[in-house]
């Protein structure tokens, strides 16, 4: 069955506009579902009947409805992030979060409001790029630096300890700077904090990000072959590569910076892709974004569910979620064969 | 042989007298630091029962205690290090990145979950079963991430993979049930999880002596089995010893070990892995020095690692498993550049 689907671009469209579909169906159910339960009915009449008056449409319009967007773009993000990491070093445990990318982001973004606390959601979002960056860097320094090169048990235990690294000079700031609050939301990853302020900074990243990815899918796809191979077919890889950092810093600064670190959600959604789309990066950069924007509006629902009327962070929903999923990993692909 | 095992002794007892004395100092130094400033001489004086009824209070209320737990967790962790690197010879183990931590920590934050009513935290006999808990978890933790990392034997490398794995899922779980305690208060959550020394009085010192004392002599006791062990499982068995049972008695060791250093200090991640270093740099492969050096330079840097946290922002306190993770993260980077 798996291998028919593989073959056939016919049911990868099929997927693709069925997910697209479900995901439609998830957000107006996360609408739907709240401290008060609106009608889906009611739903669409705010959304395409908009009407000022009616305070259920004024909650589905100002609240429920970027929150389910946000998810949906947080989630197609950091799995675009997670497709393209995986697919550049070949590593199956790469992704935003194991690598440190959102501790480095949640960083920057605690030392911004520590000596700026008047800055833009604009610079809060830049911020949050510079310090994805860092993080990388960071681990592809140690990488290069490391006798035998970044092995994925390397790479996983680095980023561990960048991200401890990281965290724990962040909390040194929050504590002095009482930003606690700001911070516990930042590491648990949440999107109770949404607006259509948020959706205007991840369409913004989602615009440059998603382009690149896109125009960089069939360049991946050869470089997840080997890099040999790549240089053999006349691909310049340094700018390829940079390209992608690029595209995963925009993608993964966009989200931390509106929602915190939401772990295993980059992990985990290129993983499930690749296994149902086969290896070609051109379906699986458009299917891991559909994936995952499913995964997180669903999560978030859980979230909300789960110990209602109190909101238990997403981020701790895809942990649940990932972990079970990053052990089979380990015992599979990252601990070699003994 | 006989005369350079001689020499190994007089080092290793010359280092003893002077990481000892150099506690001496900190303990001094720490009780003297702080919002209200005492000096050594009225530290002194205070010790011999001759301070202001304020010295007293602060002394022995509020620092001593929290300074004899810094030494005693340092101690604990420091060594459950040591046995965890030498059961699974692999130098990047540690209680902490291996999700024992995380696993002691879940098992008291339900601990006060479930009893909270009845039993309230800083009440004197829930500061004595905490341990047990913490224990429970802990070993619970051990033995998951020992079966997820069994696969025809337990590869070093999986076993840690497996630990990084286990504590994200540990931490989630300790998010939420923090959030169900006290919904709007992250904050106890964020410290419990950098591991703070967070219920500093003589409850809490009394609850975790005991254990250290029975716990400390054990692990030297089993010191020349680590030192079969650490040849390698072939070399090991052909030495007659039986590996897996030998392993399983000294892990649970290293749990106890572990646990019950969580339950007073939270998840201090990193201590328990740069110790054990530290000493096999100074004293050599042999675990009979290996754990003493480890006990007493585990105390040291906790202990200052507290003062620091406790008086770099003052009046703001740092929790020490902060600094002790900012002092010791770029030496594991260092331990995994290095390693093959």
């Amino acid at each position: 069955m798996l291998s028919i689907i593989k073959h056939s671009n016919l049911l990868k469209t099929v997927i693709n506009i069925g997910t697209l579909l479900t995901l439609i169906v998830a957000i107006s159910v996360s609408i739907s579902f709240g401290t008060t339960d609106i009608p889906v009915k009611t739903v669409w009449q705010a959304i395409f009947s908009y009407d000022a008056e009616v305070t259920s449409h004024q909650v589905v319009q100002q609240l429920r409805l970027p929150r389910a967007v946000s998810a949906a773009l947080i989630g197609a993000f950091l799995s675009v992030s997670g497709a393209l990491m995986q697919g550049m070093t070949r590593n199956p445990l790469a992704s935003p979060s194991i690598m440190g990318v959102t501790d480095g982001a949640a960083f920057a973004l605690v030392i911004m409001l520590a000596f700026f606390p008047t800055v833009s959601n604009f610079g809060l979002t830049i911020a949050s790029f510079i310090g994805a960056g860092l993080a990388v860097a960071l681990i592809f320094t140690i990488g290069s630096f490391s006798a035998g090169g970044l092995t994925p048990i390397k790479l996983a235990l680095a980023g561990v300890a960048i991200a401890t690294m990281l965290r724990s000079i962040s909390s040194i700031f929050s504590l002095h700077f009482q930003l606690e609050k700001e911070m516990g939301f930042w590491l648990a990853g949440g999107l109770s904090g949404t607006n259509w302020k948020s959706v205007q900074i991840l369409l913004i990243s989602g615009i440059i990000g998603l382009t690149i990815a896109l125009f960089l899918a069939k360049s991946i796809t050869v470089l997840s072959l080997g890099e040999d191979m790549a240089t053999n077919l006349g691909q310049n890889n340094l700018l390829i590569k940079v390209l992608g950092i690029i595209s995963i810093l925009v993608l993964t600064g966009g989200a931390v910076s509106v929602a915190g670190a939401i772990g295993f959600v980059g992990l985990i959604v290129p993983h499930i892709t690749r296994f149902i789309m086969g290896t070609d990066y051109k379906w699986i950069i458009p299917s891991s974004a559909l994936f995952g924007a499913l995964l997180l509006v669903l999560s978030d629902v859980v979230s909300r569910l789960i110990n209602a009327p109190f909101e238990t962070p997403v981020g701790a929903i895809t942990s649940i979620i990932g972990v079970p999923f990053f052990l089979y990993l380990a015992r599979t692909s990252g601990g070699g064969n003994k | 042989m006989n005369r350079s095992t001689g020499i190994k002794h007089k080092k290793f007892f010359w280092i003893s007298i002077l990481l000892t004395a150099l506690i001496i100092i900190m303990f001094f130094i720490s009780l003297s630091m702080g919002v209200i400033p005492i000096s050594p001489k009225e530290v002194l004086d205070t010790l011999l029962w001759n301070g202001t009824d304020q010295q007293n209070l602060v002394l022995f209320e509020f620092r001593l205690p929290g300074i004899l737990l810094a030494i005693l967790i340092g101690a604990a962790l420091a060594i459950s290090g040591v046995i965890l690197q030498g059961i699974t010879q692999n130098e990047l183990a540690d209680p902490g990145i291996m999700g024992i931590n995380t696993g002691a920590g879940l098992a008291v934050v339900l601990f006060i979950f479930f009893f909270q009513d009845s039993l309230p935290a800083t009440n004197t006999l829930s500061a004595f079963i905490m341990p047990f808990a913490a224990f429970t978890g802990a070993l619970l933790a051990a033995v998951l991430i020992y079966t997820l990392a069994w696969k025809k034997g337990v590869s070093p490398i999986r076993l840690v993979l497996v630990g990084i794995g286990i504590n994200a899922g540990f931490s989630a779980f300790i998010t939420i049930f923090q959030l169900k305690m006290d919904p709007q208060d992250y904050r106890q959550a964020t410290i419990w999880l950098s591991g703070d020394i967070w219920n500093a009085n003589w409850n809490a010192v009394f609850a975790l002596l005991p254990w250290i004392i029975l716990l400390v002599p054990l692990a030297l006791h089993k010191a020349d089995t680590l030192n079969v062990l650490t040849l390698g499982d072939d070399l090991a068995s052909g030495l007659g010893a039986s590996v897996e049972k030998d392993r399983r008695t000294l892990l649970l060791l290293a749990v106890a070990l572990a646990g019950v250093a969580v339950a007073a200090g939270g998840a201090i991640a990193f201590l328990g892995l740069v110790v054990p270093h530290i000493a096999r740099k100074i004293i050599g492969p042999l675990h009979q020095y290996i754990i003493p050096i480890s006990t007493l330079i585990g105390a040291l840097l906790l202990l200052a690692a507290d003062t620091i946290g406790k008086n770099l922002l003052s009046p703001t306190e740092i929790p020490v498993g902060i600094i002790v993770s900012i002092l010791s993260a770029p030496y594991f980077v260092y331990l995994l550049m290095k390693a093959k």
